[in-house]
């Protein structure tokens, strides 16, 4: 090749033009695919790192004994009870005393988060000693003050094409003033459920929702793969059947992920009658879908493991199934082990069967069980991109962070798992 | 005392092949569940497709131009049968897949030639990661960069040069599928070029062919059938592809080949009829079934044949 190559050179002739070209072809077809790549990680990265702050604002709120607990128990179920967002609002209309007019005050109301009346409650039933007196209160923007602070919403825009209007910024820009307006860590957006309002919900939920649906998918997904994986690769004769069930798998393996869903759809909820939007569903449905993943990485895990160890052990009077899980087996386990991660990591991106099996449900509270309705991370992507809220956009984007996040540790363990343990033949 | 341990290996070994037999059983059964999704899928699709074909004939479903699957309130509501033909939500799901396959192709083909011939070892431990991730990606999130980002692009773009793109167009969703589909091409077309002899390459050179040459009248035509098996696989691949359809492209079906404009799919259509609430027994839930039949036998089609190509292709130079 290096002599053709100075032939050429020194030829310096239409051939080695045509040469360099076709080369040159080969690299802009990779940096185009890289740079899809990067686009799309770069701009889901810019706006989704905007979630993990939130807009917060300080108000003095006026808790009087005779609206609260008129009968002095302190009890914090009564404390609960009482009508917190009548005492924000009248809080809101002191601090801005210039909101007169009915429309002026509803927007005065739409600078806190609706669910603000919310986290005064928990936090005067927590310390009822706050009872009877003037306090100050770091409550959540509402969505829109909290994109107007990040600067989505432009505000040298004409009045009618934003969603916050002059009196609000007004409002905002003597917030800002005294002090009273700071962009925090969203906490909430990690350790909260879903909710109707952007600057509430948080992606908890999906995530244990997530880990459930995934424990049961590998619970059922990696003893049925590896025992299948065994019988195919070491107990099996190598005739018809065998062929039947490993074309089988090679098929089952390029089903599109829906057909699975229907499956579920079709056979665990309605002939089963499991029950529905769960994460045992979602996680049987995975199960059936990894299997050809999980067998094909262990069967060439199996098939790894020189015939010398299994011939020693026979030698040594070891049984056909001695020889296997004895030997066999936990020497193929680091594959074996490295193919289910990847799989895991294919599981804990879909979304279609999910959907089948009705994981599309609006969650509020974090699933305490494999048997409670639930949704997962990538069901949450796909619900709040639907969202018409702006607030939502950035949230996506954070989840899907959070989501990309989890892939990239599932796949460096596989990858380290199969450096530490994998044994070169 | 020779007879007793005679008679204890007996014993035991009795008993060892009681074991062997019980561990053979749960192997099989374990090995059959792969055998059992499979007919679960047949059986369960089947079963559901029949009772809609009753409702509605297997003709009108397979050559009806017309899509609007509502089921009547009333009997004498007009329009009240609802349409259940398939030919525009075909024909929408293959202009997509066919967008996105002249998109990858090019793309994923030159790709895995340049890997597979011209790179060194230190280019290639980089590329080819990078590559794969592209394809770890979920396709929750290429259907949110297609619907938030390429279709916003695409509109504003048009709407420059005077074009009128809608803002679901098949064009988006399609371009964004072929990016998810260029590693699929590329590492089955970079194992079909590696696994061409290097006989055949010394060969060409010692005839004095240049790399360039060698490739295009040597290597690729000794690839052809392993390369048009990963290119029906990834066809099969983009057919069945639900997220990205279901949040870039439309709902409507529309007979159109016209990429600019709106069009829907067998999978997106699927998914409409199947979340929110469903009477099971309506031909409108029925549908959902008849078109994952449809769906499935159509990939396991592109599946089948593009595997035998693959292996054969595999048995010729092995």
């Amino acid at each position: 090749m290096t002599e053709s190559a100075i032939i050429l050179k020194s030829a310096g002739s239409k051939r080695h033009r045509a040469e360099s070209r076709f080369r040159a072809y080969g690299l802009i077809a990779i940096a185009i695919s890289l740079s899809f790549l990067l686009i799309m990680i770069g701009s889901i990265t810019m706006r989704g790192t905007a979630a993990f702050k939130q807009t917060f604002v300080q108000i003095e709120v006026n808790l009087p004994t005779e609206k609260l607990d008129p009968e002095g128990t302190r009890d914090p179920e009564v404390l609960r009870k009482a009508r917190y967002g009548k005492l924000l609002k009248s809080a809101l209309r002191e601090q801005f005393p210039d909101a007169k007019k009915r429309a002026d005050k509803k927007s005065l109301y739409k600078l806190i988060s609706s669910t603000a009346e919310y986290s005064i409650r928990d936090q005067v039933a927590a310390n009822p000693s706050l009872v009877g007196g003037i306090h100050p209160f770091w409550v959540r923007a509402s969505s829109d003050v909290d994109q107007y602070m990040k600067g989505t919403i432009d505000g040298s825009l004409e009045e009618s094409q934003r969603r916050v209007n002059d009196k609000q910024i007004a409002w905002i820009e003597s917030l800002k003033a005294s002090g009273s307006i700071e962009s925090r860590f969203n906490t909430q957006f990690f350790t909260g459920g879903d909710s109707r309002e952007p600057e509430q919900a948080g992606i908890m939920g999906a995530v244990v929702g997530s880990a459930l649906t995934l424990l049961i998918c590998f619970l059922l997904a990696f003893p049925i793969g590896v025992l299948a994986a065994v019988y195919l690769e070491e107990f099996s004769a190598k005739g018809r059947i065998n062929r039947f069930i490993e074309v089988n798998i090679n098929n089952l393996a390029a089903v599109p992920s829906i057909v699975y869903g229907l499956l579920g759809l079709a056979i665990l909820l309605n002939v089963f009658n499991l029950p529905r939007s769960t994460p045992l569903v979602g996680g049987m449905v995975l199960a059936l879908m990894t299997l050809p993943t999980i067998i094909i990485a262990s069967r060439s895990s199996l098939r790894a493991v020189p015939p010398s160890i299994r011939e020693a052990a026979f030698g040594l009077g070891a049984s056909k199934v001695q020889t296997t899980f004895h030997h066999v087996v936990p020497l193929a386990m680091p594959g074996m082990l490295t193919g289910s991660i990847i799989g895991m990591a294919q599981a804990l991106g879909e979304t279609a069967p999910l959907l089948m099996i009705g994981m599309v449900a609006f969650i509020v509270d974090v699933p305490g069980g494999v048997t409670e309705a639930a949704t997962a991370l990538p069901v949450q992507i796909f619900l709040w991109a639907d969202s018409p809220e702006r607030g939502f956009m950035e949230k996506t984007s954070a989840a899907i962070l959070v989501l990309l996040g989890f892939l990239v540790i599932m796949n460096l363990a596989a990858v380290y798992l199969r450096r530490r343990l994998e044994i070169r033949w | 005392m020779a007879v007793s341990s005679d008679i204890s290996i007996a014993a035991r070994g009795q008993k060892n092949r009681l074991v062997e037999l019980a561990v053979r059983c749960v192997l099989i059964f374990c090995a059959l569940v792969a055998v059992a999704t499979t007919i679960g899928i047949v059986a369960s699709l089947l079963f559901e497709a029949l009772r809609f074909f009753q409702q509605v004939p297997l003709t009108d479903f397979l050559f009806g131009l017309e899509w609007s699957p509502q089921t009547a309130l009333r009997s004498d509501q007009v329009g009240s049968s609802g349409a259940f033909g398939a030919v525009p939500l075909i024909a929408g799901t293959l202009l997509i897949s066919a967008i996105a396959m002249i998109v990858a192709t090019p793309l994923g083909l030159m790709s895995a030639i340049y890997l597979a011939e011209y790179a060194n070892e230190r280019t290639r431990g980089i590329v080819k990661p990078l590559l794969e991730l592209l394809a770890g990606i979920p396709t929750v999130v290429y259907g949110f960069f297609a619907a938030l980002i390429v279709a916003p692009m695409l509109r504003n773009g048009g709407e420059s040069m005077g074009f009128e793109i809608s803002s679901e167009s098949a064009l988006a969703a399609g371009l964004t599928m072929g990016v998810m589909i260029i590693p699929l091409i590329s590492s089955l077309s970079d194992d079909v070029i590696n696994a061409v002899p290097q006989s055949l390459r010394d060969a060409s050179y010692g005839l004095g062919a240049t790399q360039a040459e060698t490739i295009k009248q040597v290597i690729l035509p000794a690839a052809t059938p392993g390369i048009a098996g990963s290119l029906l696989l990834a066809t099969s691949r983009a057919i069945g592809e639900t997220m990205i359809v279901v949040m870039a492209a439309g709902l409507a079906a529309k007979l159109t080949a016209n990429p600019l404009e709106a069009v829907t799919t067998v999978t997106v259509q699927i998914v409409t009829l199947l979340t929110g609430d469903q009477e099971f027994d309506s031909a409108k839930t029925l549908s959902a079934f008849a078109l994952g039949l449809l769906l499935f036998v159509i990939t396991l089609c592109l599946n089948v044949v593009a595997l035998r190509i693959v292996d054969r292709y595999k048995e010729q130079y092995d």
